[in-house]
C-alpha cells in the first residue's frame, strides 16, 4: 500500500507493507535513526515520536496509521536558531549517558514543557514514567527538564 | 557550544554532600565539564549498530527453541529456503560441517551456536535465516519445521545434583556439576564457629536477573569476498577480545578481522560475551557475500543473552555476644544454566565472590561454591556485578542485618563496631584479597549524618506507635568493591591477560589523539579520557580526540566491564601522557638550550628553573619536536607514547548507603522515600560523570530489590520474557538521590582513582532490602520484594521467587 506522511515538515510517500511499524518506516525507509527500537511492547518508550503533536510509541503504531499525519522526531527538534532548550539542558545537566533513550526523553520533555511550562518534579516524573532509562537513575533527567523549563521561562 | 554562564558553578568538593548544580565549562584537566559525546546524542545523531545500513545489506533472524529441554529429531528448512526473499538458511548441521556448531565459552566450556543434538533451554538458537528485509526473515522462521522430542528439564537448581536428575550435558558428563570451588581456611573457620558465643544463619537467594541495556545486542557482519576480510560492527564491550575469538572460532586470520563498536546503548555486562547470533551473521555473510545485520528483539535479549546472578546462598555469621564478628561461612549453589558461559577471569569460577567478608574485620572465613547446569540460558556474570561482588556484598550486608536482628542491635552501630579502621590498610582479608585503601568509619558516619539517622529512628518509632497501616523502614549497606582487573598474571579472559593499553599521539600543532583499548557504553570515555590527558599535559580536553572501539585504530586490550576502564586503561592513559611529558622535556631542553634537569613542569609548559618567563608550552614543544630543530643524540623526534598497563592490584572503592522506605501493610507496596549514598572511589576525574554512574546503579538497586526477576515454571518456560513481565524501575519508583563523597585515593593507581561504574549496583540492593525488612520486622525474605512478596512475608510465609511453583 502507499502511505504519505509529513515528517519534520517534509512530505514523504512510500510503498509499504500494511504491517510495517512506524518506527521501522522512520528508521529503515527514511533513515531517521534517532528514533530507537527498544522493546516491542510499548514499555521502554525509546521509540517515542510525535504524531499530530501528541507523543506516541512508534513501535506500536502502524506506518499506515501515520498516513496524512504530521510526525515529528528528534531530528526535527533543533531549530534554525539553534538547539531546543531541552537539548541544551540535557547536555548541561548530564541528563544522558549512553544516549539510547535520549531522543524519546527529549520529545517527551518538549511536549511536557509545551503544555506545562513550570512543571513540578512530580509532574516531570509522571511525564517520563512511560520511558525507561537504564543509565541515569532519572535524577539528571528530572534536573534537565527543570533546567529547560527555567531557561524558557527566563527567556520569555 | 558554550554552556550558559549561569548555573555553571561546580558543586562543592571534598568530603560532604555533593551539590546538584549543573556542570560548567571544561577545566584543563579534572573537574566538571560537559560531555563531548552529548552533542550528537541530543540531535539523534548517535550511531548505534542497528542504525548502520551497508549497501546490499541483508537481515538475519534466529529460530529459537520453544522447549527448555528436547532432543532434535529433524530440522526441515526447505519451505523457508523457497521463500522468495530468503537468501540463506543456516542450521546446526550446516555449521557442524564447517566445525562451527559449537564455540568455546569464556569459562572453559563449549556452547552450541545452533543446536544439533538437543536444545537445552527455552529460547536457544536452532536456525538462522538470512533474508532481504527483517520482516521477511521473521516470516521465514515460521516456515522451518523442527521436530522435537521433549525431555524432562532441570529447572530447580537445588535438584540439579539429585541422582535422578535429567542430564543437561549428557554429551559431556554423567551429572550436572559444573565445578566445586572453595576459598578461605575451612578448619580455622570451623574452629571459630565452634568457639563463638553466637551464630546466625540465613538462606538467601539472589535471583536471576537481566542487565537489559536499552539497546539490545546486535551485529552487522560483512565479509569481503575478494580479500576475505571480515568487518564487524557490533555491540561489544570488548572489541579486541572479540576479534581474537572470531579468529579462533571461525578460523579467519586475526589481521583480516576488524571489529568496530560504534555507540553502544548501555552494556552492564550484557555485551561482553560472544553470542550465537553474531557468529550466524558472520556465516550468513560468508554464504551470501553480502553484509548481514542481526538485531535481537527484547524477548530474545531477556531469554538468551547473559542473565545475571542466580546464586542460592546459605550464609552463617559467628560473633561474640556483644556483636564482634568472628567468622563467616558460606555455601553457594550457583545456577549456571545450560553452558558455563560466564564472562569473567577464567581462574575464578565464582568470580570475585570470595570477597564476601565485605568491609569488616573478619578473622576467619570460608566459602564453598558449587556450580550446576540447568535448562536455562547461559551467562551468569553481567549486570554491573564486578564479577560476583554484587552477590558477595548482598550476602554479607544481609547477614550483618540478620545478626543485628538476632542480637537486638542497631544495624548502624553493629556495622561501625566491625568496620575496618583506616590503620588496617592495606588490609589482607581472610580469603586473600588485599584492600588498597579506605576510611570506612568516616564514610559510614557521613552517610548517617546526611540521612539524619537518629531522627529517622525516632520517626520510625512514632510511625509504628501510630499504627496507621503504614510502616517505615531504614536500611543500611556498606560495601567494598573490587574492580580494575588484573593483574594479568592471575586474571585472564579466555587466556588473554587483563591488561589495557593507550596510545597517545601529539600532533605538530599541539592537539592530541588518544587511542584506548576500552570501550564506552555510556560512561563518557570521550570526555573523561580526554580530561586525563588534559590534566597531565595541561592542554584543554577539547584538543584531545579519544578513539575507542575500533580494533584497526586502537591498541589491544581487554575492554570495559568490571568497572575497569579508569583503573586500567585510564592508568595506561596517564602513564602514556607522562611519557609524552618526559619526551617533551628533552625536546624543550634542546629548544631552550638548557639541561633537562633545569626544566620545571608547570601545568602545560616547561619553564627554566629560576628564570621566570622562559619556557615552552606543550604546543610549542610539539611543533619543535616535529620541526628541523636539531635534537640531542638519542632523542627521537615527535612526542608520541604508548603504555600497556598491567595493574598491580585491583582498586577497592567503597560506600555507605542509607535507604528509607514506607511500606503499606495492607497491600505490601513499597515506596522508597529517600536514598543517601556516600561513595568513595578515590580521586574523581569528572565528578558529574561519577555522580551519574552512581545514580544509575542506585536505580538498579531498586529494580533488583523490588521488581526485577527472571523466573521459570515447571516446564522451563521463561516468565520474564518481555518488559511487560520483566519490570524495570521508572522515574516513579526512584527517589531523588542524595549523594555524598569521601576520597581516599588508591595508593597504586597513577592518579589515585578507583573504578565507580558498578559500585552502586553492587551496594544498593542490600540497603533497599534491609529497609523493607526493617519496616515489616521480618528477619529475611528474598528479592524481589514485590507487593505480593512483602504481603506474604508479613503473613509469615515469604515466597520462593525464582520458580513459579512453590
Amino acid at each position: 500500500m502507499e502511505v504519505t506522511l509529513t515528517v519534520n515538515g517534509r512530505e514523504h510517500t512510500r510503498e509499504i507493507e500494511p504491517r510495517l511499524l512506524l518506527v521501522h518506516l522512520l528508521r529503515d525507509e527514511l533513515g531517521l535513526t534517532g528514533t530507537h527500537w527498544g522493546c516491542d511492547t510499548s514499555n521502554c518508550g525509546a521509540c517515542v515520536v510525535w504524531m499530530d503533536e501528541v507523543p506516541v510509541k512508534s513501535c506500536t503504531v502502524l506506518a499506515a496509521m501515520a498516513g496524512g499525519r504530521r510526525v515529528r522526531t528528534v531530528e526535527g527538534l533543533e531549530r534554525p536558531s539553534g538547539l531546543d532548550p531541552v537539548q541544551t539542558s540535557f547536555m548541561i545537566c548530564h541528563g544522558l549517558q549512553c544516549g539510547f533513550c535520549t531522543p524519546a526523553m527529549l520529545m517527551t520533555a518538549r511536549w511536557l514543557l509545551d503544555h506545562v511550562p513550570d512543571p513540578s518534579d512530580a509532574e516531570i516524573r509522571d511525564a517520563v514514567s512511560g520511558l525507561t532509562c537504564r543509565c541515569t537513575g532519572y535524577e539528571n533527567i528530572v534536573r534537565s527538564i527543570r533546567h529547560a523549563a527555567a531557561t524558557e521561562r527566563g527567556a520569555s | 557550544m558554550t554552556p550558559p554562564a549561569d548555573d555553571a558553578a561546580p558543586g562543592p568538593v571534598g568530603p560532604g554532600p555533593v551539590g546538584p548544580g549543573p556542570v560548567g565549562p571544561g577545566p584543563v584537566g579534572h573537574g566538571r565539564m560537559l560531555r563531548k559525546e552529548d552533542a550528537r546524542f541530543v540531535r539523534g545523531l548517535g550511531r548505534f549498530v542497528d542504525d548502520i545500513r551497508l549497501p546490499g545489506m541483508l537481515h538475519g533472524a534466529v529460530l529459537r527453541s520453544p522447549y527448555a529441554h528436547a532432543r532434535i529429531v529433524s530440522v526441515d528448512v526447505s519451505a523457508a529456503e523457497s521463500h522468495p526473499l530468503v537468501r540463506a538458511v543456516i542450521t546446526g548441521e550446516l555449521l557442524a560441517e564447517r566445525g562451527l556448531a559449537w564455540m568455546p565459552t569464556l569459562s572453559h566450556d563449549v556452547a552450541a551456536v545452533l543446536a544439533t543434538d538437543k536444545v537445552r533451554y527455552q529460547g536457544q538458537e536452532v536456525a538462522f535465516v538470512v533474508a532481504e528485509n527483517r520482516y521477511a526473515a521473521r516470516d521465514a522462521l515460521c516456515l522451518i519445521d523442527v521436530e522435537y522430542e521433549p525431555l524432562e528439564p532441570v529447572i530447580d537448581a537445588r535438584r540439579a545434583l539429585d541422582g535422578d536428575a535429567p542430564l543437561v550435558r549428557d554429551e559431556l558428563q554423567r551429572d550436572n556439576r559444573v565445578f566445586d570451588w572453595e576459598s578461605g581456611d575451612a578448619a580455622a573457620t570451623e574452629a571459630a564457629f565452634a568457639a563463638a558465643a553466637h551464630v546466625s544463619a540465613c538462606d538467601l537467594l539472589y535471583p536471576r536477573v537481566h542487565p537489559s541495556p536499552l539497546e539490545t545486542c546486535g551485529i552487522v557482519a560483512s565479509v569481503d569476498r575478494v580479500s576475505g576480510r571480515l568487518t564487524v560492527h557490533a555491540t561489544t564491550q570488548a572489541p579486541h577480545a572479540h576479534r581474537a575469538l572470531y579468529s579462533t572460532i571461525a578460523g579467519i586470520p586475526e589481521h583480516r578481522i576488524r571489529i568496530i563498536a560504534p555507540d553502544i546503548g548501555g552494556g552492564f555486562g550484557n555485551k561482553v560475551g560472544m553470542y550465537p547470533g553474531y557468529l550466524c551473521a558472520v556465516v550468513g555473510s560468508i554464504l551470501t557475500g553480502a553484509p548481514v545485520k542481526w538485531t535481537e528483539d527484547r524477548s530474545e535479549n531477556l531469554m538468551s543473552t547473559s542473565f545475571a546472578r542466580d546464586y542460592h546462598m546459605r550464609g552463617e555469621i559467628a560473633s561474640t555476644s556483644d556483636g564482634r564478628i568472628l567468622a563467616l561461612r558460606v555455601r553457594v549453589l550457583a545456577d549456571h544454566g545450560a553452558f558455563n558461559g560466564t564472562a569473567q577471569p577464567s581462574k575464578f569460577p565464582a568470580g570475585f565472590f570470595h570477597i564476601f567478608t565485605g568491609s569488616y574485620a573478619v578473622p576467619a572465613a570460608h566459602c564453598h561454591v558449587t556450580g550446576v547446569y540447568t535448562n536455562k540460558a547461559p551467562g551468569g556474570v553481567a549486570y554491573a556485578c564486578s564479577f560476583r561482588v554484587t552477590e558477595a556484598s548482598y550476602l554479607v550486608e544481609r547477614l550483618v542485618d540478620v545478626l543485628a536482628h538476632d542480637l537486638g542491635r542497631d544495624p548502624a552501630a553493629l556495622r561501625m563496631q566491625n568496620l575496618l579502621r583506616p590503620e588496617d590498610f592495606p588490609y589482607r582479608c581472610a580469603t586473600g584479597w588485599e584492600y588498597d585503601s579506605g576510611d570506612y568509619p568516616r564514610t559510614l558516619a557521613l552517610a548517617l549524618e546526611m540521612a539524619g539517622y537518629d531522627e529517622l529512628r525516632r520517626e520510625q518509632a512514632a510511625v509504628r506507635a501510630a499504627d496507621t497501616g503504614s510502616r517505615m523502614g531504614i536500611g543500611i549497606s556498606f560495601f567494598t568493591e573490587a574492580v580494575g582487573a588484573g593483574p594479568r598474571a592471575t586474571m585472564d579472559i579466555a587466556g588473554f591477560g587483563m591488561a589495557d593499553a593507550a596510545e597517545l599521539r601529539i600532533h605538530p600543532t599541539g592537539s592530541a589523539m588518544l587511542a584506548v583499548s576500552c570501550m564506552s557504553q555510556g560512561q563518557g570515555h570521550e570526555t573523561t579520557f580526554a580530561q586525563m590527558v588534559a590534566e597531565e599535559l595541561g592542554i584543554p580536553p577539547d584538543l584531545v580526540d579519544v578513539v575507542q572501539g575500533d580494533t584497526d585504530r586502537t591498541p589491544f586490550g581487554l575492554g570495559t566491564y568490571g568497572s575497569r576502564s579508569t583503573p586500567v586503561a585510564g592508568a595506561a592513559t596517564v602513564v602514556a601522557a607522562r611519557r609524552v611529558r618526559e619526551r617533551a622535556r628533552t625536546v624543550a631542553a634542546a629548544m631552550l638550550e638548557v639541561a633537562p634537569g633545569d626544566l620545571e613542569w608547570e601545568k602545560g609548559r616547561f619553564g627554566v628553573r629560576g628564570v621566570p618567563g622562559v619556557g615552552a608550552t606543550i604546543a610549542e614543544i610539539a611543533l619543535a619536536a616535529h620541526s628541523d630543530l636539531e635534537l640531542p643524540e638519542g632523542v627521537e623526534g615527535q612526542l608520541d607514547a604508548t603504555c600497556v598497563y598491567n595493574p598491580p592490584n585491583l582498586t577497592f572503592p567503597c560506600g555507605a548507603y542509607v535507604c528509607v522506605v514506607d511500606v503499606d501493610t495492607g497491600t505490601g507496596q513499597v515506596v522508597v522515600r529517600r536514598f543517601v549514598a556516600v561513595d568513595d572511589c578515590g580521586v574523581r576525574i569528572n565528578p558529574t560523570i561519577v555522580e551519574g554512574q552512581v545514580h544509575g546503579g542506585l536505580a538498579d538497586g531498586i529494580g533488583m530489590a523490588l521488581m526485577e526477576l527472571i523466573a521459570f515454571d515447571r516446564c522451563g518456560n521463561h516468565l520474564g520474557a518481555s518488559f511487560m513481565d520483566y519490570l524495570l524501575p521508572t522515574a516513579m519508583e526512584c527517589p531523588s538521590w542524595e549523594l555524598g563523597e569521601t576520597v581516599t585515593p588508591s595508593p597504586h593507581h597513577p592518579i589515585g582513582a578507583k573504578g565507580i561504574g558498578e559500585c552502586a549496583t553492587v551496594g544498593s540492593p542490600a540497603a533497599v532490602v534491609n529497609a523493607v525488612l526493617d519496616a515489616i520486622g521480618v528477619r529475611h525474605a528474598d528479592m524481589p520484594l514485590t507487593p505480593a512478596q512483602v504481603w506474604r512475608a508479613l503473613q509469615g510465609t515469604p515466597m520462593r521467587n525464582d520458580l513459579a511453583v512453590l
